[in-house]
C-alpha cells in the first residue's frame, strides 16, 4: 500500500474520495461552497478517470430524487449539497433512509436563508438530524476524506443499511489548502468492496416494490426498524473506524477526547472549531488550567453513554452549537449532550454558547472566555447564564 | 404492431384486485402499456390513484419492479434508475434489455412534476414518461389541476354563485414536452387500445426519452357513470378536445381525423363538472369553450399539414 500527502482543500480532498469510490452514479446540483466537488468530479468524468454515470440534474430535489432511483436500482449512488440545496432535497432525504438505501452524501455546511448567506454553520445539516440519516462531522479535509470511504462502508453493511451524511464546514475546511494523505486506489477499492444488494428493480427474475403505500397497520413497525438500523450502527462505526485505523494509521471512533481524561474544564464541539479550539486547550493546560474536549464526530446515531462516561468526571461543561434552534433553551448539540448527562449521578453544571452563525469567525480569545467562564462556574458550581451567544453585536 | 391476440396472451403485470374506483381509466391505461412493453421494466410512479391503489403494503399488483418515491419526482427517480442501468451495464454487472417506464396523474405531472419531468426529459434518459391526465387532483378529492379543462367544476373551483368552475384554459403540456426535441410525444386516450399500443412501441423503440399523454377519465371527478369511461374517451376524440396524434423527430402527425367533428358542448353536457354551465345566461361562456377547442383544434391541423375544416367541407362539396 502506498500513501501519498498533497496539499488540497476540503472539497478537492472530498472529491478525490468519491474518484477513489468510484461510484455507478452520481447525480448532483451545484451550491456554494459544495460547488467544487461537482466541478472536480465533472472533469474525472470528462477526463475518462472514471465511467461512473453522473446525471446533471435539474435541482437538488432531483438529485436526492435520482440517487434514490439509483440506489433503489442496485447502483452504488452519491451525491452532495449544501444548505438551500440539502432544504431542498429534505423530501427525499427522508424517502433515502426510510427505503434503507445505502447512500453517501457529503454536506459541506452553509448557513439556511434567510438572510441568504453562503458561509459556514451547521443549521443545514441540524434540520436533517431527525431524517434517519447518519451523520458524521469532520474537522478538518483529512477527517473527510477519511469519513466519507468509511461512510461507505457504514451504510452498507447489512446490520445497517442507512444513508450517511458526511460534514465539512463550508469554506473554512471546503476551501482551505491542507496537507491530505490519502490512500491508493487499490487500497480503497478493498477497503469498500464491492456492493452487492440484496433486493434490487434491475433484476428482472425478482420484481420488488420498492416505496409501497403504508398505512397504520405496518408504518410503525417500519419506523421501529429504522430505530434498529440505526442502534446497530454504532458498532458498525467502530468496527469500521478500527479498520480504517489499521490501514491507514489513523482509528476513528464516536468522538475524540483531546486532553480529557483528566480534565476539570470541558468544551463538546463540532467540526472545524475543534481545531482552534485544542490550540486554546494547549495553552490553557501549560498554565496550569486542566482544561480539555470532546470533539463529536458521529452526532447520529448519538452516543449517549458513550459521551456520558467520557464526560462524567468534569467540573463544569460548555456545548458549542454553530446553529440555534428558536424557542427552546440552546442549540441542537446542547439539548442532545444535556439529555445525555441527566443520568449520571452528579449533574455537572452545563451551559450552550451559540457562535459562529452565517459564518461569523471565531478564535482563540473567544474559546479562551468560554473556559474562562467555565473556571467561574466551576468555582462558584452555578452558572450565570444558560445560553450566551459569542461573538455577537447585542 | 401486437395484435390483440398477441397483447391477451401477454402476462399482465398489473394483476386484478387492486383498490382503484370501478370505472378508473387509470390501471388500465398502465396494464395497456406494459402490455406492449415485451422487455422486463421498472416502472416509477408519481404519488397519485394509480399508486395508492395498487402498492397497499404489504400487498402489491405489479408484477414487474416498481418504485414510488414522491409526488414530484417520478422522473428524477426512474431516471436514476436508468442512469443506474446505464452504469451496471457498462460494468458488465447486467446483460439484460430493460425499459424505463414512469407513470405520473395530472397533477404529478402537469403542475408539481414538471420541473423534473422537463429536466429528465432535457438529459435524454431512456424511459418513456405516461401521463394518465384524468383532468384533476382526484386522489385528493378531485382538486383543480392546470389539466382541468375550463369552466370544470372541481373542489378548489366549485361552480358558485359568482364563478362558474375552473377559469383559467388547460396547459398544453403535450405541446411542452414536444418543445424539448426529444424523439417521440404522443397523445391518445385509454379507449383507443390499438393507438396506445402502437405508441408505446414506438416510444419504446426510441433509444432517448418519449412522452406519452393518455386521457384517462375518472368517473367520480366528471362525475359520469363508470360504465361510460371508454365512450367519454372516445367522444373526446371525435369532438376534437383530445386529439389523437403523435410528434415523432419533429415531424406532426395527425393519427386519426373523425368524419364529423362533434360538438364539444355536447361532450360536456355528459359530465357533472360542467352541469352549472347548462343554466340559462351561460350561453356566451358555452360557446367560448366551443371557440377554444375550435382553435386548438386548427392550430393542430395546421401543424400536422391537415386541411382545415373549411377546407374539407369546400373539397367534399367539390
Amino acid at each position: 500500500m502506498s500513501v501519498k500527502t498533497v496539499a488540497y482543500t476540503g472539497n478537492e480532498a472530498v472529491a478525490q474520495a468519491m474518484k477513489q469510490i468510484h461510484p455507478d452514479v452520481v447525480a448532483a446540483y451545484p451550491i456554494t461552497p459544495q460547488t467544487e466537488i461537482v466541478q472536480i468530479f465533472s472533469t474525472f468524468v470528462a477526463d475518462g478517470l472514471v465511467d461512473t454515470e453522473f446525471v446533471t440534474v435539474e435541482s437538488e430535489h432531483s438529485a436526492m430524487s435520482a440517487t434514490v432511483g439509483a440506489a433503489a436500482a442496485g447502483a452504488r449512488a452519491m451525491t452532495c449539497t449544501s444548505s438551500q440545496g440539502l432544504a431542498l432535497m429534505y423530501e427525499v432525504v427522508y424517502i433515502a433512509a426510510s427505503l434503507r438505501l445505502p447512500i453517501v452524501m457529503p454536506v459541506v455546511n452553509r448557513a439556511l436563508s434567510g438572510p441568504i448567506n453562503i458561509h459556514c454553520d451547521h443549521s443545514d445539516s441540524m434540520g436533517a438530524r431527525d431524517s434517519g440519516w447518519i451523520q458524521l462531522f469532520s474537522e478538518n479535509a483529512q477527517e473527510a476524506y477519511d469519513n466519507v470511504l468509511q461512510a461507505v462502508r457504514i451504510a452498507e453493511h447489512k446490520d445497517v443499511l442507512l444513508p450517511v451524511m458526511v460534514m465539512m464546514d463550508g469554506f473554512i475546511i471546503s476551501h482551505a489548502l491542507e496537507n491530505v494523505t490519502f490512500l491508493d486506489d487499490e487500497t480503497v477499492r478493498r477497503f469498500i468492496g464491492e456492493y452487492r444488494p440484496d433486493y434490487y428493480l434491475l433484476n428482472p427474475d425478482h420484481p420488488i416494490t420498492v416505496g409501497a403505500f403504508d398505512l397504520f397497520d405496518y408504518y410503525f413497525e417500519h419506523k421501529r426498524q429504522q430505530v434498529e438500523a440505526m442502534r446497530m450502527a454504532k458498532p458498525v462505526i467502530l468496527e469500521v473506524g478500527q479498520e480504517y485505523g489499521r490501514l491507514s494509521g489513523r482509528s476513528y471512533g464516536l468522538f475524540e477526547g483531546y486532553r480529557l481524561e483528566d480534565a476539570e474544564l470541558a468544551i463538546v464541539v463540532l467540526g472545524s472549531t475543534a481545531g482552534t479550539a485544542k490550540a486554546v486547550v494547549d495553552g490553557l493546560r501549560r498554565e496550569g488550567v486542566k482544561a480539555g474536549l470532546l470533539k463529536l464526530r458521529v452526532f447520529r446515531p448519538f452516543p449517549r453513554e458513550e459521551l456520558a462516561q467520557a464526560l462524567r468526571h468534569v467540573r463544569a461543561l460548555a456545548v458549542l452549537d454553530r446553529s440555534d434552534s428558536f424557542g427552546v433553551v440552546g442549540g441542537p448539540l446542547f439539548a442532545e449532550v444535556r439529555a445525555a448527562l441527566y443520568d449520571l449521578p452528579e449533574r455537572i453544571p452545563t451551559v450552550n454558547y451559540i457562535y459562529g452563525l452565517g459564518g461569523r469567525d471565531i478564535d482563540l480569545e473567544m474559546i479562551g472566555r468560554v473556559y474562562a467562564d467555565l473556571a467561574e462556574i466551576a468555582r462558584t458550581g452555578r452558572p450565570r447564564e444558560l445560553v450566551t451567544y459569542l461573538g455577537v453585536r447585542e | 404492431m401486437a395484435t390483440l391476440k398477441e397483447l391477451a396472451r401477454r402476462p399482465n403485470r398489473l394483476t386484478g384486485g387492486h383498490r382503484a374506483c370501478a370505472g378508473c381509466a387509470a390501471p388500465v391505461v398502465a396494464r395497456q402499456v406494459l402490455l406492449a412493453c415485451q422487455e422486463p421494466a421498472v416502472v416509477g410512479l408519481a404519488t397519485g390513484c394509480l399508486e395508492v391503489t395498487t402498492t397497499i403494503y404489504p400487498y402489491t399488483a405489479w408484477g414487474c419492479s416498481l418504485i414510488h418515491n414522491a409526488f414530484e419526482n417520478v422522473a428524477a427517480t426512474v431516471s436514476g434508475a436508468e442512469a443506474a442501468y446505464r452504469a451496471l451495464r457498462r460494468r458488465g454487472k447486467i446483460d439484460r434489455e430493460i425499459r424505463f417506464i414512469a407513470f405520473g396523474g395530472d397533477g404529478g405531472t402537469y403542475d408539481i412534476g414538471l420541473q423534473s419531468l422537463s429536466g429528465a426529459l432535457e438529459r435524454g434518459h431512456r424511459m418513456l414518461y405516461v401521463c394518465y391526465d384524468n383532468g384533476a387532483y382526484e386522489n385528493t378529492g378531485i382538486q383543480r389541476s392546470s389539466a382541468t379543462p375550463r369552466g370544470a367544476s372541481t373542489t378548489t373551483s366549485p361552480a358558485g354563485k359568482v364563478l362558474p368552475g375552473k377559469r383559467q384554459p388547460r396547459k398544453d403540456l403535450t405541446g411542452i414536452a414536444v418543445m424539448h426535441n426529444i424523439p417521440y410525444v404522443a397523445q391518445t386516450t385509454v379507449a383507443h387500445w390499438n393507438d396506445l399500443t402502437r405508441k408505446v412501441e414506438k416510444a419504446l423503440a426510441v433509444d432517448g426519452p418519449a412522452f406519452l399523454n393518455v386521457l384517462a377519465p375518472c368517473r367520480l371527478g366528471w362525475v359520469t357513470p363508470p360504465e361510460e369511461t371508454m365512450e367519454l374517451a372516445r367522444e373526446a376524440v371525435e369532438c376534437c378536445f383530445w386529439p389523437l396524434y403523435e410528434v415523432e423527430n419533429g415531424v406532426w402527425r395527425l393519427n386519426y381525423r373523425p368524419r364529423e367533428k362533434k360538438s364539444y358542448i355536447e361532450w360536456m353536457k355528459r359530465q357533472g363538472r360542467f352541469k352549472h354551465l347548462f343554466q340559462p345566461g351561460l350561453e356566451a361562456l358555452l360557446a367560448d369553450l366551443q371557440a377554444e377547442v375550435d382553435e386548438r383544434w386548427r392550430a393542430l391541423l395546421v401543424r400536422c399539414g391537415e386541411p382545415l375544416e373549411e377546407e374539407r367541407l369546400q373539397a367534399v362539396q367539390g
